[in-house]
């Protein structure tokens, strides 16, 4: 062990090995105060509601200390009160389905109309350019809640695009904007699009146009310089826009439960009524795990099918 | 006579920041005609025009007047990927997420033709870049040079009428840019191609083109043969800008068609080939160049006199400054011979020969 040691030091690559490993112990060191906060935060809760999710309801709310899966059996399946007998959770899956697509749904429109809004910021000038971030950042300091309302009174019935269609004569009777999946939809995409608009932008920022006009001279069209060239290279922004816009929109509470009414629960409202009215704390708890495996599973796959797709290109 | 002309600029204005108070004028009023298998040099200081006319034949910009023809069809209006013009780019502007060979397959694929014949013509580029081994790499994994013979085979693989190359050389260093430059003329004889090359770079024109256009803020002063600009500069610009020149003022005594009488500041009269159209008694500057001038230690036949200032030993020349009583001290360039020079004492009274032939008379 010590001749081991003694000719190690002698060579100047362990030194250096050495020296590597005492700064990953400072850094360590450094970085402790975040990393506990962090596992309280994140892992100590999940840790929580894992336990949770295995212990029977209070009558009052709360948890009784006893264990039990009928939490996890009820996320899927619902048990009638009086015969016992025992069918899918339609309610629930619809549910999750419901939240799925709107999230997915959010995501492509996000997609959709903050690419070229961040293709727009990213031709400015350098001045200019600094003015339209700065502009699409403002929503966010206002509150989300005072939003949504805003977007309420944008789209009921007595609201203004209403009225002024009926003011226009286009229409005669209200259209029922308010309380649909549309609704719900139009509201998430507002709320989370500049998290689309940012990371492209961002990607954007360091993309070389001049690429774009060695495709235009290689007799690439407009859309063929966009799909071969410019969307490969600004790939890694629109996969963090999409997990930035697709896992908050998953879990979304506010903006459905105020534009969908009471008819349209997304995951979100659902795990809020268990620890609520529901006063199913265990069932919450399986629920929120259920949307966690989810979002998991869901990036999992968006990553992997996306790095695959660049591979094509590159190898 | 059209047949020949591969490209050819009418009237070529470009304005930028037109109806702006900061408006731009990069091109003035151009015209020139560039021939089939030429290898035509636009050069000039940055800020000349030359890149703006080079992405004007490209159809990166648009003229805002005259018109840009290629094989006598006007092709302004044009987008860049109709046009059968492609372009080299200065910093290569090589596709970072694709490999050697789909880089140089990429025009020919955009062009709708089928794979086997993508592959082909991809094969025989590679060859003639010499590339062969390296097609599977990325971009990032080739060095400098190899980028730029990708560059090259990009542009050459879809067999443009005419090649474009903004500055393709400046990127490397100077070993790798001498063997780019022998390169370049081979690929332009092997393929046949009208190449359109842009520089700065003074002997770069002179030793690869056919043809030599010297451009300055927008305008061409003057196109030539390399020999011709060298040694017949129209303007003092031309003269400045390429290669070292001496200037000195002088004045004109008489002239007749083929000879001109001329007096320079020290008094000294000479007789020099006349350009035409000179008024008599005009102020004119003479330009010398340093290795048309000897210096000379024996008092007959002395043009100018001055004393030696300087002497610089540059390998296979020497260059002695002299001062002969102007702003800036007259430059002479000597070969040396058999690795010797001769010693002149700095400081001492030397006379500076020139053989009349060899001065060019610039009005300015």
């Amino acid at each position: 062990m010590s001749a081991e040691q003694d000719s190690s030091t002698e060579s100047f690559e362990s030194l250096e090995a050495h020296a590597y490993q005492l700064e990953v112990r400072q850094n360590l060191l450094l970085s402790t105060p975040a990393l506990i906060v962090l596992f309280c935060a994140a892992s100590g809760t999940l840790l929580i509601m894992l336990v949770f999710s295995f212990l029977t309801p209070g009558d009052y709310g709360g948890i009784k200390w006893q264990f039990s899966t009928e939490a996890w059996f009820q996320v899927a399946f619902y048990r009638d009160i009086f015969d016992e007998t025992v069918s899918i959770a339609d309610a629930h899956l619809s549910i999750f389905w419901r939240s799925v697509k709107l999230s997915f749904l959010t995501t492509l429109v996000a997609f959709v109309l903050g690419f070229p809004t961040a293709y727009f910021i990213a031709t400015r000038s350098p001045e200019t350019r600094n003015l339209w971030l700065f502009l699409v950042t403002i929503p966010f300091w206002t509150n989300l809640l005072i939003r949504t309302f805003a977007i309420l009174e944008i789209i009921r019935n007595q609201g203004l695009v209403n009225t002024v269609l009926i003011a226009l004569g286009v229409i005669d009777q209200p259209l029922d904007m308010l309380y649909t999946d549309i609704a719900i939809l139009l509201g998430m995409t507002y709320v989370y699009i500049p998290l689309m608009i940012l990371p492209i932008y961002a990607s954007m920022e360091r993309f070389d146009f001049q690429l774009v006009e060695a495709a235009y001279d290689l007799y690439a069209t407009r859309w063929r310089v966009l799909v071969r060239v410019i969307l490969p290279l600004v790939k890694p922004g629109v996969i963090a826009g999409s997990i930035l816009v697709f896992v908050p929109s998953l879990g979304a509470y506010v903006t459905p439960r105020v534009l969908g009414g009471g008819k349209h629960l997304m995951i979100g409202n659902l795990i809020e009524l268990q620890f609520g009215q529901g006063r199913n704390w265990p069932l919450g708890a399986a629920l929120s795990l259920t949307l966690l495996v989810i979002v998991m599973v869901a990036l999992i796959f968006y990553v992997r099918s996306a790095q695959k797709e660049g591979g094509a290109h590159g190898h | 006579m059209s047949d020949d002309v591969a490209v050819e600029a009418r009237g070529v204005s470009k304005i930028f920041g037109a109806s702006t108070d900061q408006e731009v004028r990069a091109l003035d009023h151009v015209s020139v005609s560039i021939a089939q298998n030429e290898f035509f040099t636009l050069l000039g200081p940055s800020g000349c025009g030359k890149t703006t006319l080079l992405r004007l034949i490209a159809g990166f910009e648009h003229p805002t007047d005259g018109a840009i023809l290629l094989e006598g069809k006007d092709i302004s209006a044009l987008p860049p990927f109709q046009r059968p013009v492609n372009t080299v780019f200065q910093n290569y502007a090589l596709f970072p997420h694709m490999t050697v060979a789909q880089n140089i397959g990429f025009g020919l694929e955009m062009q709708g033709q089928s794979k086997d014949e993508v592959a082909n013509t991809v094969g025989a580029m590679l060859v003639l870049v010499k590339m062969e081994n390296l097609k599977n790499r990325r971009i990032d994994q080739i060095s400098g040079g190899q980028q730029q013979r990708v560059a090259l085979a990009r542009a050459l693989a879809p067999r443009p009428k005419v090649l474009l190359l903004d500055e393709p050389l400046s990127a490397l260093d100077l070993k790798l840019r001498k063997e780019m430059q022998v390169e370049l003329k081979r690929l332009q004889h092997e393929t046949g191609i009208t190449f359109i090359f842009v520089t700065h770079d003074q002997e770069e024109a002179l030793t690869m083109s056919d043809r030599v256009a010297v451009m300055n803020e927008g305008r061409i002063l003057q196109v030539g043969a390399p020999h011709e600009i060298y040694n017949r500069p129209h303007d003092r610009f031309v003269a400045d800008f390429i290669g070292d020149t001496n200037f000195m003022p002088a004045e004109v005594i008489e002239h007749d068609e083929s000879e001109v009488r001329i007096r320079l500041p020290s008094g000294i009269e000479i007789t020099v080939p006349a350009p035409p159209g000179l008024p008599q008694g005009s102020e004119v500057t003479l330009a010398i160049r340093p290795e048309q001038a000897r210096i000379v230690t024996d008092s007959d036949a002395i043009s100018i006199q001055g004393s030696l200032t300087d002497e610089i030993y540059i390998g296979t020349d020497t260059q002695y400054r002299v001062d002969i009583g102007m702003t800036s001290p007259f430059v002479v360039r000597v070969q040396n011979a058999n690795g010797e020079r001769a010693r002149i004492p700095l400081g001492s009274r030397v006379g500076i020969a020139v053989d009349p032939r060899t001065i060019q008379i610039l009005q300015d």
